[in-house]
């Protein structure tokens, strides 16, 4: 229906050239059409006013900030300053958040798709007794409150901590303070959604492709590299991004299993700013905007295939 | 199907079947069985911590009552905000050809952290009016500023200048602030979802029922609304779900002062902070128990979904 009205709205536009009728009916037709336009652009302009106040914030001077509303820095555009994001990225220790939040995010990213996809083939192509009970036992447990897994998961990280230093990241090899503690419970809290999303896709691949496979002698790891991968890139790639958002954005799971602030991601650095230095405001919209960043970027550079990896996995049925 | 020996299957969701079990099922058992121990987790209390939900005894400590309350708030708010703003949205932008543009500028705050997201707003609803930008909208159009994250007034008093300075938490003014940034956040998932549901309707039903006659308000509710209704109930049930675990947002905005609190805030303090582990286990089984509908409605669904695969 989207494709359909503007041409009628070519038709409607040269309506002055044909009988009146004709540009009564445009004019009925605009009268229809502009509140629609205003209501999507007036919408659309509401959603972007508090990243714009941030944006624009993050580079005005502290005593414009403190003083004035962010909407007066648009009346004199050359009024802006780098100093915020070079006071954020040096003195405060955000640089190492920065990367601190990257080891957390990219290997809990990449191990949770990997398992799922996993698990996902089996639940998908493969047949044993309880299949579909324990697929649903996986995603029930989408359901479950993290706050309320994480006292029992402290108590066992604090009997299983393995107390020795690891090169470069830093960190225990294992336990409440560790990158690998970190990664698995990561992967764990997101995999209830991973099963759920791949498993979907991959269980509406033609079925033909894996009969002749598996005809031709193929393996069933051959038959996943090759094959069920590849096909699935854009459910894989809506996953990554959906992961890639939860793990950067997590604060909870980091307050608690990673109590040492040399370790501590962007968010909990974040929060540690709003809270000691109170109305500080140039320095938190400039972290804040820093954090975002990346996830933004991720986000645009794969739109494409995350509307589509969507459509795969909640739309259908 | 190929022949494989029996255990194949098994060695596939071995990695995931470990991992959720050791994160999230004995987990929840667990929380089970501590909820009814005392504070050290040591001696059987039987149902005391429950009853101290229920009883309420140091409401200003730890409002039980008001994080409930405000859960409640949360779930219903919250919920039907921004599912009713993404089916609007989401009708209206597929009418435009810069679809895709209106979209993302509502997507972009999904990707903000929920950190972030706080940050900004904390900016948008400061106090004084020449900064906070809600508050220069609200002077600009002749109202009264006010600090919506600490103001426990409901919107009556506010608005006529009468009526108490503190009203029933579902109805605080800075507990619908906070709401509303959480619709803020999650709008753009509904409306990518949505959307991309009401790709899947078919044109001809719409011309069809245009040519019989119907105007744009039936074809809403008697077409579009009932064949997006799956839909709409993934879409629900995801933001149920999120309004149930809503931490972050609550924790870094308010901290849960001024009877902001929810469930999973107050949880969080009875744990972590005051650490009786009894009251904090049965806070976590009481939001548990609360998604066990919304479980038993998806595994409904589920069943339903594979029959007619």
């Amino acid at each position: 229906m989207a494709r359909r009205n503007p041409s009628t709205a070519t038709e409607a536009a040269l309506g002055g050239l044909l009988p009146a009728i004709r540009l009564g009916e445009a004019l009925k037709w605009l009268a229809a059409r502009v509140p629609i336009h205003l209501a999507v652009i007036g919408l659309a302009a509401l959603w972007s006013v508090p990243t714009i106040a941030l944006l624009v914030s993050s580079f005005r001077d502290p005593r414009d900030i403190a003083t004035s509303g962010w909407w007066n820095a648009i009346k004199s555009p050359l009024d802006v300053t780098l100093d915020n994001y070079e006071k954020v990225l040096e003195t405060e220790g955000m640089a190492r958040a920065f990367f601190n939040s990257l080891i957390i995010t990219v290997p809990a990213t990449v191990l949770v798709i990997l398992v799922a996809a996993l698990a996902a083939y089996a639940f998908a192509w493969m047949q044993f007794p309880g299949r579909n009970v324990l697929f649903l036992i996986v995603v029930g447990l989408l359901v479950v409150p993290l706050q309320m897994t994480l006292i029992p998961v402290l108590r066992l990280y604090t009997d299983l901590t393995i107390d020795a230093e690891v090169p470069v990241i830093g960190g225990r090899v294992f336990g409440t303070g560790s990158y690998a503690g970190m990664w698995l419970a990561h992967t764990a809290y997101g995999l209830p959604f991973a099963v759920y999303l791949l498993r979907n896709f991959f269980g509406s691949l033609p079925r033909d492709l894996f009969e002749s496979a598996y005809l031709d002698g193929a393996s069933d790891l051959r038959v996943f590299f090759r094959i069920v991968l590849p096909l699935s890139m854009p459910a894989i790639a809506a996953l990554a991004i959906f992961q890639f958002l939860w793990v950067w954005n997590d604060l909870l799971i980091a307050l608690i299993l990673l109590p040492d602030p040399n370790l501590a991601p962007m968010t909990l650095k974040i929060t540690n700013l709003v809270t000691s230095f109170g109305s500080q405001y140039q320095l938190l919209t400039a972290a804040a905007f820093i954090s975002m960043a990346l996830p933004l970027f991720i986000f645009f550079a794969l739109q494409r295939y995350f509307i589509q990896g969507i459509l795969a996995g909640a739309v259908k049925g | 199907m190929i022949g494989r020996p029996w255990w194949t299957p098994w060695l596939w969701l071995a990695p995931a079947l470990i991992l959720l079990g050791v994160f999230l099922v004995y987990p929840t058992v667990d929380t089970f069985r501590r909820s009814l121990l005392d504070q050290r987790s040591r001696d059987f209390v039987g149902l005391d911590n429950y009853r101290f939900i229920i009883e309420n005894p140091q409401p200003l400590v730890s409002d039980t009552h008001s994080a409930l309350l405000n859960n409640v708030m949360w779930l219903t708010l919250f919920t039907v905000l921004t599912v009713g703003f993404g089916l609007v949205f989401a009708v209206l932008a597929a009418r435009v050809r810069y679809e895709a543009v209106a979209k993302a500028a509502i997507f972009v705050p999904v990707a903000i952290s929920f950190v972030a997201a706080s940050v900004i707003w904390r900016f948008m609803y400061e106090f004084n009016s020449e900064i906070g930008t809600v508050n220069a909208g609200v002077t600009s159009l002749g109202g009264d500023p006010t600090a919506w994250l600490q103001n426990t007034g409901g919107l009556q008093t506010w608005l006529t200048d009468t009526g108490p300075d503190k009203w029933p938490g579902p109805l605080q003014i800075n507990n619908m602030a906070l709401i509303l940034v959480g619709v803020w956040i999650w709008a753009g998932f509904a409306v990518v979802v949505l959307s991309a549901g009401l790709k899947g309707i078919s044109t001809e039903i719409l011309e069809a029922a245009r040519v019989d006659g119907a105007n744009e308000w039936q074809i809403f509710w008697r077409i579009i609304v009932p064949v997006l209704s799956p839909t709409i109930v993934v879409v629900s049930t995801t933001l149920v779900i999120q309004a149930l675990k809503k931490f972050d947002l609550v924790w870094v905005m308010t901290g849960g002062r001024f009877e902001t609190d929810v469930v999973a805030t107050l949880f969080f303090k009875e744990a972590f902070i005051v650490r009786d582990f009894g009251v904090g286990a049965a806070l976590a089984v009481v939001l548990l128990l609360w998604v066990v509908p919304i479980m038993v409605i998806s595994i409904r669904r589920f069943q339903f979904q594979e029959e007619t695969r």
